[in-house]
């Protein structure tokens, strides 16, 4: 590779061991002790947050009192009117305005604290789980409300969610990633010992964990190994950016089944040799994302989801980066309700500095793309509920929604200037969070 | 409910025009970029079978489907003639955009006319081949500032001025000039007039030499006390201060979203094509694996074909909200804007990608290349399509946001 700078390559020198001794005592406890430490280091609390392993939750009694056999229940596609139509029904209009108020007054007012905190403040899934959110795409025989799939209403909860943030908008998430999951692919014993509790009053924290540390990281092939043992699985490997990785008694896991490609796996946290590791990121900091460290983990052979079939989980990829699309046309869509007002009301040279093209210019930007990228990913979202082919919607919803939605990150950060760098303003976090769409796989099933 | 695919009671239409597209257009389409100012011949039969899908009452893919009925006005979703219109445009396109706009009875003059004629007005030019004529030497994108003017005398209107970059200016039956009857009240006082070929006093000054789009005449037309009756100015004749410019206004509702389809079947065709070349040479794209793991030019095509997509959907939602009567400007403006800059990119690209087979004339590309930047241009530039659309969004008027 060319070197990018003409010293690439170089040893360290005289100056740079100087650098790097300096360093060291500029961080080490000597300064504590005499009192030299400049205040505003952060540095320790970033330590303790880091590297912090703990066992998994200790999860509920999942299983059900009896056995099924027979076949599972799942929803139906829904209907073709052969119309275009942009227009939501009435349902899902009651439902967009009742999670949109609940974004604006619960999330948005939250968000910068969680996002410090690195964890929801108390209370707020549970108000969350009363929404009733889980139960949307759950059947009606299995205790939910759904009538049929339902993927465009998710996609319209998702976006409504991240306008308020986008870290706390997946943490609320994460549950039905694994709820979707069991209606879509859980055998007839799978949805019985687990749906229940996510049709219930007391929402188990969940989470679909595709990601691992790895550049260029392809879900297809993942390093985490499955091996066939007498019992069932043993599964081992580490999966990355796990929401709610401390809290979450059920992990939906994908994992290489002895080299025939990327299977699902069900997984409680209190099985032995999982733990789970506290993993800030830039963003997401809401969601409280850790790392899920899987060391030889015995399941039993009821914990392979959708029989092990490459097109679930084709299909589980491709309906998670739907849910990243649309979570990425939310937030977009308050960067551009933030940036309006400002650039309204901030003036410079004598008048609102929306009066100038290259301002004005970029907030149509932001509206044009956002308009292009929600259309798309709302077409991908109706075609996997109608049950027609969606994989190049899919790719060209998250394509926009990563590409244009981290330019909109970027243009609402610029647009405020030096108060968009600071965190008196939601645009940086919104910067960070933006970021993600790219990088995530899994978390979210529409 | 939600649902963007194309109406059902639209793929007939959609397949013709596709097979138009295919069998007629692109057959012909290097011929005529070789002769420039050439008429192509071929279109008259074809215009004809255009004529009798659009009295077919299924509402027609051709430029007068953009008129808005009012008596039409119903409950419920509605995909009607101006998104029938979209969808014939954009495979038309696909064929070629110079033969689109050559196509006789479907110049963007006869989507004027269907805009804001009255009905006696539209039945007396239901047969006319109508170009349209804004644009002046001294006013591009500035449309309010135009200077030919309209003198009432008796029972005319007496036009003097200058038009230029009118599409099918030499070809078609008629014009639809915009002039001012009073220049004093500035935009209000800006009427469109039809004027018929061969009335004293208009005269076609020269026909211009393009980049792109070759196959389609492009005129410089000058009116010299030319006499028009006076119920060939359309719509109202009042002088309306308060309404303003919106009377004429009203007709880029209809027309942008026209040339949108215009750009988007262009880009469709570029990116078939491009497809096409690129599994000859053992390059497929690839939906569900990360780009990161495909080939550069996979990756590059998808972030084209993301573009694409954007750009076909806001075209069509501008067009869906016209027929549901719902105001669409925004959205209008906002397909122009990504249909004409996305085009643009991903003609060049395909050029690009396929190399000297793209820049050659061996293939249609580098024409497509060249076809395409007019439709970021034309029916408002980019920029005034980013001003519109930033006015709607800020809530600035034209004195503020200049």
């Amino acid at each position: 590779m060319t070197a990018l700078r003409e010293n690439s390559g170089r040893k360290r020198d005289v100056m740079g061991l100087g650098l790097a001794a300096l360093s060291r005592l500029a961080g080490s406890k000597t300064l504590e002790r005499t009192g030299l430490r400049l205040p505003v280091q952060n540095l320790v609390s970033a330590a303790t947050r880091n590297g912090f392993r703990a066992a998994g939750a200790v999860s509920r009694a999942f299983s059900s009192a009896r056995k099924r056999g027979g076949a599972p229940t799942r929803p139906a596609p829904a209907a073709d009117t052969g119309l275009f139509d942009l227009t939501p029904t009435e349902e899902q209009q009651m439902i967009v305005e009742t999670v949109g108020e609940f974004a604006a007054e619960q999330l948005r007012p939250a968000a910068a604290g969680a996002d410090e905190k690195l964890t929801p403040p108390d209370g707020l899934l549970t108000r969350a789980a009363e929404l009733g959110l889980t139960q949307i795409s759950v059947p009606e025989e299995l205790g939910g409300a759904a009538a049929e799939r339902s993927v465009v209403t998710n996609a319209l909860v998702a976006e409504a969610l991240a306008h308020g943030d986008l870290g706390l908008a997946v943490a609320v998430l994460a549950p039905s990633a694994v709820s979707n999951a069991l209606v879509l692919w859980g055998d007839a014993q799978q949805q019985a010992d687990y749906l229940p509790e996510f049709v219930g009053e007391n929402v188990p924290a969940a989470a679909l964990a595709l990601l691992e540390s790895t550049p260029l990281f392809d879900p297809f092939k993942p390093a985490t190994k499955a091996r066939r043992t007498p019992k069932g699985y043993q599964l081992d490997g580490v999966k990355s950016l796990v929401p709610r990785a401390a809290q979450a008694e059920l992990f939906v896991v994908s994992a290489d089944l002895e080299g025939r490609g990327p299977a699902l796996f069900l997984v409680e946290s209190s099985t032995a040799g999982v733990s789970v590791e506290t993993e800030p990121a830039m963003g997401l900091r809401g969601a409280g994302t850790g790392k899920l460290h899987l060391e030889k983990v015995s399941l039993p052979a009821g914990a392979l989801l959708g029989g092990g079939s490459p097109d679930v989980f084709t299909e589980a990829v491709r309906l998670s980066r739907l849910g990243w699309a649309a979570l990425a046309t939310g937030t977009a869509k308050a960067v551009l309700d933030y940036v309006i007002p400002y650039v309204n009301e901030r003036t410079a040279f004598g008048e609102p500095i929306s009066h100038r093209q290259a301002v004005a210019f970029s907030v149509a930007d932001i509206g044009i793309e956002l308009e292009g990228m929600r259309l798309v990913t709302l077409r991908a979202a109706a075609r996997a509920e109608q049950g027609k082919p969606h994989a190049r919607e899919v790719a060209l919803a998250r394509k926009l929604a990563a590409d244009k939605g981290m330019r909109i990150g970027s243009a609402g950060v610029q647009l405020l200037g030096g108060h968009g760098f600071v965190k008196e303003h939601p645009v940086e976090r919104w910067y960070r969070d933006l970021r993600a769409i790219g990088v995530l796989e899994g978390v979210v099933l529409l | 409910m939600i649902n963007l695919e194309t109406p059902k009671k639209a793929r007939a239409l959609i397949n013709q025009a596709y097979q138009a597209a295919t069998q007629v257009l692109r057959p012909i389409s290097r011929k005529y970029d070789r002769a420039e100012h050439e008429y192509p011949v071929e279109l008259d039969m074809f215009a004809a079978v255009l004529d009798g899908l659009n009295s077919s009452g299924e509402g027609g893919a051709g430029a007068a489907g953009v008129r808005r009925d009012d008596k039409e006005k119903q409950a419920g979703n509605r995909n009607g003639s101006n998104l029938a219109t979209v969808l014939g445009t954009i495979e038309m396109c696909y064929g070629d955009v110079g033969m689109l706009l050559s196509m006789p009875r479907q110049g963007l003059g006869n989507a004027a006319i269907a805009s804001v004629a009255n009905d006696e007005q539209l039945k007396r030019f239901a047969k006319t081949w109508a170009a349209m004529a804004i644009t002046e030497p001294g006013t591009g994108s500035d449309s309010a500032n135009i200077t030919t003017t309209a003198t009432e005398d008796g029972d005319s209107y007496i036009l003097n001025g200058e038009k230029i970059f009118v599409t099918s200016g030499d070809r078609a039956d008629a014009v639809v000039v915009w002039a001012t009857v009073d220049k004093s009240l500035g935009r209000a006082a800006i009427k469109s007039f039809v004027v018929e070929k061969g009335t004293p006093g208009f005269e076609v000054v020269r026909l211009e030499h393009k980049l792109g789009i070759r196959a389609s005449d492009t005129a410089v037309l000058r009116f010299d006390n030319c006499r028009v009756p006076k119920e060939n100015l359309l719509g109202s004749p009042e002088i309306n201060t308060s309404k303003g410019f919106a009377g004429v206004m009203q007709t880029f509702d209809n027309t942008r979203p026209l040339v949108a389809a215009m750009a988007v079947g262009l880009a469709r065709a570029a990116l078939e094509e491009t497809a096409r070349i690129l599994a000859d040479a053992g390059v497929v794209v690839d939906y569900d694996r990360p780009a990161h793991h495909q080939h550069a030019a996979a990756a590059a095509y998808l972030e084209l074909e993301a573009d694409y997509e954007a750009a076909y959907l806001l075209t069509l939602e501008s067009a869906w909200m016209a027929d549901n009567r719902k105001p669409n400007s925004l959205q209008a403006s906002m397909a122009k804007a990504k249909a004409g800059r996305s085009v643009v990119d991903i003609t060049l690209k395909c050029v690009e990608l396929v190399g000297t087979l793209g820049y050659t004339e061996e293939m249609l590309l580098e024409k497509w290349a060249r076809d395409s930047k007019i439709l970021d241009i034309f029916e408002g530039t980019q920029q005034i399509q980013q001003l519109i659309v930033a006015r709607r969004l800020l809530g600035k008027t034209s004195a503020e946001l200049k």
